[in-house]
């Protein structure tokens, strides 16, 4: 499946703005991703291992907070959005 | 709008004239351009996304446009803030902005709010208008927009911009989900760099901005599909715009079923002391410009560390040795623990933290420039460019 990494992340990332990676739920396709990325870790999970609260993750069109979380089950097709928040626009 | 007192509005022949390619469209009409007169929209911040997203309501003529900002115009903000011309560089952005809202339609009554929006003006501020639009650049006013639109039953029109990127979304109308429903917290100070530390690109605040305005109009005018419960994501470089399904979390602290916040809370802490990324100032390693360039020019043995990115390099430099902030682990070899080291970056931030990660790492002789090298700039040498 694709993991789509934002802007603000790209530099943890090896500059890229999406991410193959295999797995059949949807932490195990992060977990691939932190495998080949490891400095991204600490952008999306906070030291108790808990998804940070300033970011989310979509599969396709969906926030996994309101499917089975982490446990959600991903097909080959999927696309995973990390969407961090970012804050600009009056400077 | 619900909220708007019902009096009786009409239009000038010089308003119909003006107007005239609303009035021709049934989703507008007259109907919806007396809405648009009555309507008063508030815009926190006269900036990248304050200036397209003012320009436009006032042409569409939204009756009072209120504006909250405190800011002076600069050079570095014309090249996206387009309600400011290189003639009000200097002047305060409400006078500008109030100045080009006029010329282009002497119809628009405008309300000028000097002054940062805090959790003791916002719910009075808000309060004398029908919708929010937030054009703010931290996370500590968004929160703060946020939680006083829920407080007092207004709609947040929400946009925010980060390099090339954008997000729109309409947040707490009465049955949509509010920005804590998508974030129910902010990143800790420092992890999310802010525009002036990761730059923007010119035009994205405009996509970003109208994207604003257009929805301001639609919750004004009653039609359309606002963006409610849609999160619209912009990526001006790939040109792809997507859109990402939000819900109204029922454990929501301001919005949910068993609210914890019913009253605005310390901003500025919740989001961490630089929640706005303001340079650090005072702390115990830090050095001054004035103070580097006394010792440089002493020739005391002091070695130049520029965390910057070599793009930055090319603009403006120290003739430092240049690592930029996310390859020091894997360059830290190259520095020598046993000689005094001065870091700087753009504006403090970044140096900050690779200072503290030298510490970490045993070196015990480093100092942080204060306020970067754009302090160097303003106070050292003048000559040097500015970014």
């Amino acid at each position: 499946m694709k993991i789509m990494i934002p802007t603000p992340l790209r530099q943890y990332a090896a500059g890229q703005s999406a991410v193959e990676v295999p797995g059949s739920t949807v932490g195990e396709a992060v977990q691939a991703l932190l495998g080949s990325h490891p400095e991204l870790r600490k952008h999306l999970y906070n030291d108790q291992g808990k998804l940070r609260a300033f970011v989310n993750l979509y599969l396709n069109e969906d926030d996994i907070r309101y499917l089975q979380q982490e446990k959600t089950p991903v097909a080959a097709g999927d696309t995973l959005s990390i969407i961090p928040s970012i804050a600009g626009g009056r400077g | 709008m619900a909220s708007i007192a019902e009096q009786p509005a009409t239009l000038s022949n010089d308003e119909i004239r003006r107007y005239s390619r609303h009035l021709i469209m049934p989703e507008v009409g007259m109907e919806g351009q007396l809405k648009l007169k009555q309507a008063r929209v508030l815009c926190v911040g006269a900036g990248g996304l304050g200036s397209p997203l003012a320009l436009y309501l006032a042409a569409a003529g939204v009756g009072t446009l209120g504006i909250v900002d405190f800011d002076v115009v600069d050079f570095s903000n014309l090249q996206r803030q387009i309600i400011h011309s290189t003639a009000d560089v200097g002047r305060k952005k409400l006078d500008s902005a109030a100045e080009s809202i006029a010329g282009i339609n002497p119809h628009v009554a405008i309300r000028k709010f000097e002054t940062r929006l805090t959790s003791d003006n916002a719910l009075e501020i808000f309060r004398e208008f029908d919708l929010i639009v937030d054009g703010t650049d931290n996370f500590a006013t968004r929160y703060l927009v946020n939680d006083a639109c829920v407080l007092t039953g207004k709609p947040n029109v929400y946009g925010s911009i980060f390099r090339f990127e954008g997000q729109a979304s309409v947040f707490a109308t009465e049955n949509g989900p509010c920005y804590r429903c998508l974030y129910p917290e902010p990143p800790p100070p420092g992890l999310v760099p802010s525009c002036a530390e990761g730059g923007v690109l010119g035009i994205l605040p405009g996509l970003v901005g109208v994207i604003q305005a257009t929805e301001a109009i639609k919750l004004i005018l009653g039609s359309g599909e606002p963006l409610i419960g849609r999160l619209l994501l912009v990526d001006a470089l790939a040109m792809r715009f997507r859109e990402l399904k939000l819900r109204k979390n029922p454990d929501c602290p301001v919005c949910g079923t068993n609210r914890t916040i019913t009253t605005l809370i310390d901003y500025e802490q919740f989001c961490g002391v630089r929640g706005a990324e303001q340079p650090a100032t005072g702390k115990l390693g830090d050095m001054t410009p004035e103070e580097l360039k006394q010792r440089l020019d002493r020739g005391d043995d002091i070695f130049v560390l520029d965390v910057r990115d070599p793009h930055e390099y090319q603009i403006c430099n120290l003739g430092g040795h240049l690592i930029p902030l996310k390859d020091l682990p894997q360059r830290v070899g190259e520095l020598d623990a046993t000689r005094e080291i001065v870091v700087h970056c753009k504006l403090g931030g970044r140096s900050a933290k690779a200072v503290d990660f030298l510490k970490q790492n045993g070196f015990t002789n480093v100092h942080n420039l204060v306020g970067g090298i754009n302090a160097w700039a303003d106070r050292v040498d003048p000559k040097m460019p500015k970014y």
